[in-house]
């Protein structure tokens, strides 16, 4: 739904309406020419963002410039006049802005030339969702592969390929199937949970607003709706509390307020809190606010920016971390990181040089203590190498001055993400997201999982008299773990059971491992904290790589509310076979389709 | 309890700002008395509350801004206890500037522009905060929120940092400064909405009234005083009219119009959507506050 005012509407019940929307943001990416100036210009231009005579000015700029033969060519609505765009001086991420009446939409556009990289990376950095376009007669590309990759990698959830030119192959569902199920695949490849393809034409605008008559095989929502629906969690209430601290604001001697912006989960005064990384505790008197602005909140939530007070005089300043309190639920505490680097600088990367490393609110000098690999991004083979140029990713070990507060990106990107700067030209050398720390009192939660996934501890492999190869004859199948997450009532089990109906019909041999039954037996030591559901799904992994491993296909379907147990569990499993999708995501894949992504994938 | 779109731009306003004051020496904001900077003013009393803005207010005085803009400056000012410096370049007004003779080019440069860079000199100012936003025109939409200034306050796009999450790089090298807008990812529409939400008082030339008009090159400009000398065949009709953006009143052109209250001016933006009727009779906010911001020598 279009968010217009009407003549003779009333204001404030307009106002009232849009003061309630929610934010998106989300980027979109593409080769040139796949027609992203286009989407976005059919974005603004249905939902009536622009005015009548800047309209008029494109029509008229269309005669001239445009590339339908002098119809209304929406690209020209972002890219401005040709000559304009032939100069083209800086190939840079462009923001743009509408709204619906049901949200206000941020579009970070990323432009597909050869600063891709750097560029998505940035623009997904600030992303909950991304669209890549996927041109309908040339499929999946090198450059969708990448952009799919890069998402992944900077964690963004939700993933959309939008396919587009429907219109030059006469709206073809097969020729779109066979885009979705490779496009879907690779997405599944570098662990992107529930990925969307729409057939759309930008030309026309069919499926990017609204439906049309031409796809009338396709079921599900076109792009619009997607951006409206798909879930935003800013503050998912399971998430742990993180504040770095900018700004110690200090009036008079009985105020002293610690300024931050939340970085997850959620406060209250009354709170146990820790100051990390010193590990000081105290607990939260107040999150301050002025009488004017409503007075003082009684919880606060992420991304908002707040003034606390604590109960003691403890030592806390810029830099620090402000950490709910409790065991696994705290900041890790560490100087040697290892790390995922986009590389953003036309100075390449050396082993042993020491940057300036921003995390949070805290900067310290930083050294790069080994250079580990390279990925190639097209192939996602990893090369060994001591340097990465610009636009390389790669993985890193880095050594800090001091301690950091941190946490895996993966868990929480606003304590888990860096950035690196060059300390003689102060240029942004690189984005970072950490993986993982030596934190000496990592928690034993976590210690479940290393130790599981040690190499030594690993069962022998081999012992076998019937062969995989044997396995795969047999059951006529790849093995494959899917993971239906959610929270109960979110229809896991129920999908659980059809998509094994689904497979047994079609003569696979499948085995369905739902939260119940573990808990009836295997698990029934366990109760439900998040130390606990994260050792309910490593024990669900484990049995199930134990099955995958003897060719079977296997469905689990629990809970499993912690991202970063879910990417455990992938760790564990093996991400090429595995895959995960969020039953409570409304625009999650339905069972017939679940089943044609799964047979596809094992076939 | 969900955030809002506007909870969440308030907060990233709110953390740049702290950023801001927490990574420079001597940041000054730029208040220009508009709609925009009567935002960035409240959001900066809420950064730092119960504490004041740990930095002044500059405003750069063309000497010809209208008499009800500095009324209101002085006002707010003096309500909220901030710290403001006005800056008019002397020099100027020695060489009798004026945008009635010398046009709105030079008086702009020489009040504006070169009145801004000797008061950043000569305060040391490190970081000025400013009020502009990205959907006010097409060229803006691929700005950094942090902007570096040479030495000479030139902006070079090639030397711009990425930014990344709320990672802002401050480090500058030896003679830069920078630029910093808070607002940088707030519409108008959002500007007006705060505005409306928070009862936030702005300038009364927002909203119509009659006042003295006299028609020149196809604007309608208000007789702020009498520096404005009637040209033969010009006389002052009494018109009512509003002001969309706001500058030195010469060169400000208001439309006629008929939005006294907030919600008729909010109305009317919204309208300009849609109507052509009210597109024509409005002038774009899109050139308009470019316009301003150009004189204002922020770019
Ligand atoms: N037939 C058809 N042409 C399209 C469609 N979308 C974009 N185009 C055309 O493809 C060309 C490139 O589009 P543009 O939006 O500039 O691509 P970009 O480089 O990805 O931004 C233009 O001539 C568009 O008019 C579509 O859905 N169908
Ligand atoms: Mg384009």
């Amino acid at each position: 739904m279009t968010l217009s005012f009407t003549p003779g509407g009333s204001v404030s019940e307009y106002l009232h309406r849009y003061e309630r929307n929610e934010l998106l943001r989300f980027l979109t990416c593409g080769s040139v020419d796949d027609g992203k100036s286009t989407l976005i210009g059919r974005l603004l231009h249905d939902t009536g963002r622009l005015y009548d005579d800047h309209l008029k000015a494109i029509e008229n700029e269309s005669k001239v410039h445009g590339t339908q033969g002098g119809a209304l060519d929406l690209a020209l609505v972002v890219d401005g006049l040709k000559a304009e765009r032939e100069q083209g001086i800086t190939i840079d991420v462009a923001y743009r802005y509408f709204a619906t009446a049901h949200r206000s939409f941020i579009i970070a556009d990323c432009p597909g030339h050869e600063q891709y990289t750097r560029n998505m990376a940035t623009g997904a950095s600030h992303c909950q969702l991304a669209i890549t376009l996927i041109d309908a007669r040339s499929g999946v590309t090198t450059q969708t592969r990448r952009h799919a990759f890069i998402a992944s990698l900077l964690g963004i959830c939700h993933v959309v390929a939008a396919v587009n030119k429907m219109d030059l192959v006469a709206w073809g569902e097969g020729r779109f199937r066979e885009i979705e199920s490779e496009f879907l695949d690779y997405c599944v490849k570098v662990g992107i949970a529930g990925p969307i393809a729409v057939p759309v034409s930008a030309l026309t605008g069919e499926n990017v607003v609204t439906r049309g008559t031409n796809a009338a095989w396709y079921s599900g929502a076109p792009i619009l709706e997607l951006l409206e629906k798909v879930r935003v969690d800013h503050a998912s209430p399971v998430a742990p509390f993180r504040m770095p601290v900018q700004y110690v604001i200090r009036p008079s001697l009985d105020f002293r307020g610690f300024a931050g912006t939340i970085a997850s989960g959620t406060v209250k005064a009354g709170d146990r809190v820790r100051i990390m990384p010193s590990g000081r505790e105290t607990r939260v008197r107040r999150i301050a606010r002025s009488t004017e602005d409503g007075g003082d909140l009684s919880l606060a939530r992420a991304p908002q920016s707040v003034v606390i007070t604590f109960e003691d005089e403890v030592d806390c300043s810029r830099g620090d971390v402000v950490s709910c309190f409790g065991g696994s639920t705290e900041t890790l505490v560490a100087q040697k990181f290892e790390c995922d680097l986009v590389w953003m600088d036309e100075t390449p990367l050396t082993a042993g040089k020491t940057y300036l490393l921003k995390c949070g609110t805290r900067t310290t000098p930083a050294r790069i203590t080994r250079v580990r690999h390279c990925v190639n991004v097209d192939t996602l083979e990893t090369q060994q190498t001591d340097a990465l140029a610009l636009n390389d990713i790669g993985r890193i070990e880095i050594e800090t001055e001091q301690p950091i507060a941190f946490d895996p990106y993966r868990r929480i990107h606003g304590t888990g993400s860096v950035i690196l700067i060059d300390r003689m030209t102060n240029a942004t050398s690189a984005a970072g997201m950490i993986r993982t720390g030596d934190a000496s009192d990592a928690h034993a939660r976590r210690a479940h999982w290393e130790t599981a996934a040690a190499p030594t501890l690993r069962a022998p492999v081999g012992q076998s008299l019937v062969s995989t190869a044997a396995r795969e004859e047999r059951w006529k199948q790849k093995p494959l773990a899917i993971l239906l997450y959610g929270s109960s009532g979110s229809g896991k089990t129920t999908r659980a059971f059809e998509l094994e109906r689904g497979l047994w019909e079609k003569g696979h041999a499948v085995v369905v491992l739902d939260g119940q039954m573990l808990r009836a037996g295997l698990s029934r030591d366990l109760a439900f904290t998040e130390e606990e559901r994260s050792e309910n799904l490593r024990r669900a992994s484990e049995t199930a790589r134990i099955l995958l491993d003897q060719g079977f296909v296997v469905i689990l379907s629990m809970v499993a509310p912690h991202a970063e147990a879910r990417w455990r569990a992938s760790d564990l499993i093996g991400s090429e076979r595995f895959m995960m999708i969020d039953c409570s995501d409304n625009n999650s894949p339905d069972t017939a389709a679940l089943l044609r992504m799964v047979t596809a994938k094992i076939g | 309890m969900q955030l809002t779109h506007l909870d969440i731009l308030e907060a990233e306003a709110i953390h740049i700002l702290r950023e801001t004051a927490a990574s420079f020496e001597r940041p000054v904001l730029m208040y220009s008395i508009g709609k925009d900077s009567t935002v960035l003013l409240h959001l900066a009393m809420k950064a730092f509350w119960p504490a004041k803005p740990p930095f002044p207010l500059l405003h750069v005085d063309t000497t010809w801004k209208f008499r009800e803009m500095i009324a209101f400056r002085d006002a707010a000012v003096a309500k909220l206890g901030v710290d403001l410096r006005v800056h008019i370049n002397q020099e100027g007004v020695r060489q009798g500037i004026s945008p009635l003779t010398h046009g709105s080019k030079v008086h702009t440069d020489v009040m504006k522009t070169q009145a801004l860079r000797q008061a950043l000199e000569s305060g040391k100012h490190d970081a000025a905060i400013g009020g502009a936003r990205r959907d006010e025109e097409k060229s803006r939409a691929k700005e950094r929120i942090f902007i570096f200034r040479d030495r000479n306050h030139r902006w070079d796009p090639k030397n711009q940092r990425p930014e990344l999450w709320n990672l802002y790089n401050t480090r500058l090298n030896e003679g830069e400064s920078i630029r910093v807008f808070p607002l940088s990812n707030w519409t108008e529409l959002d500007v007006w909405l705060y505005i409306h939400r928070h009862n936030l008082p702005v300038v009364p030339l927002y909203f119509a009234k009659p006042r003295p008009i006299v028609e020149r090159n196809g604007m309608l400009i208000m007789r702020d005083d009498d520096r404005f000398v009637l040209k033969p065949g010009e006389k002052v009709v009494e018109r009512k009219v509003r002001f969309r953006t706001l500058g030195c009143y010469p060169l400000s052109g208001a439309v006629e119009s008929d939005a006294d209250t907030l919600e008729k001016v909010i109305e009317e933006m919204l309208l300009a959507h849609t109507s052509e009727r009210q597109g024509r009779l409005i002038d774009h906010d899109q050139s308009g506050s470019m316009e301003e911001k150009k004189r204002e020598g922020y770019f």
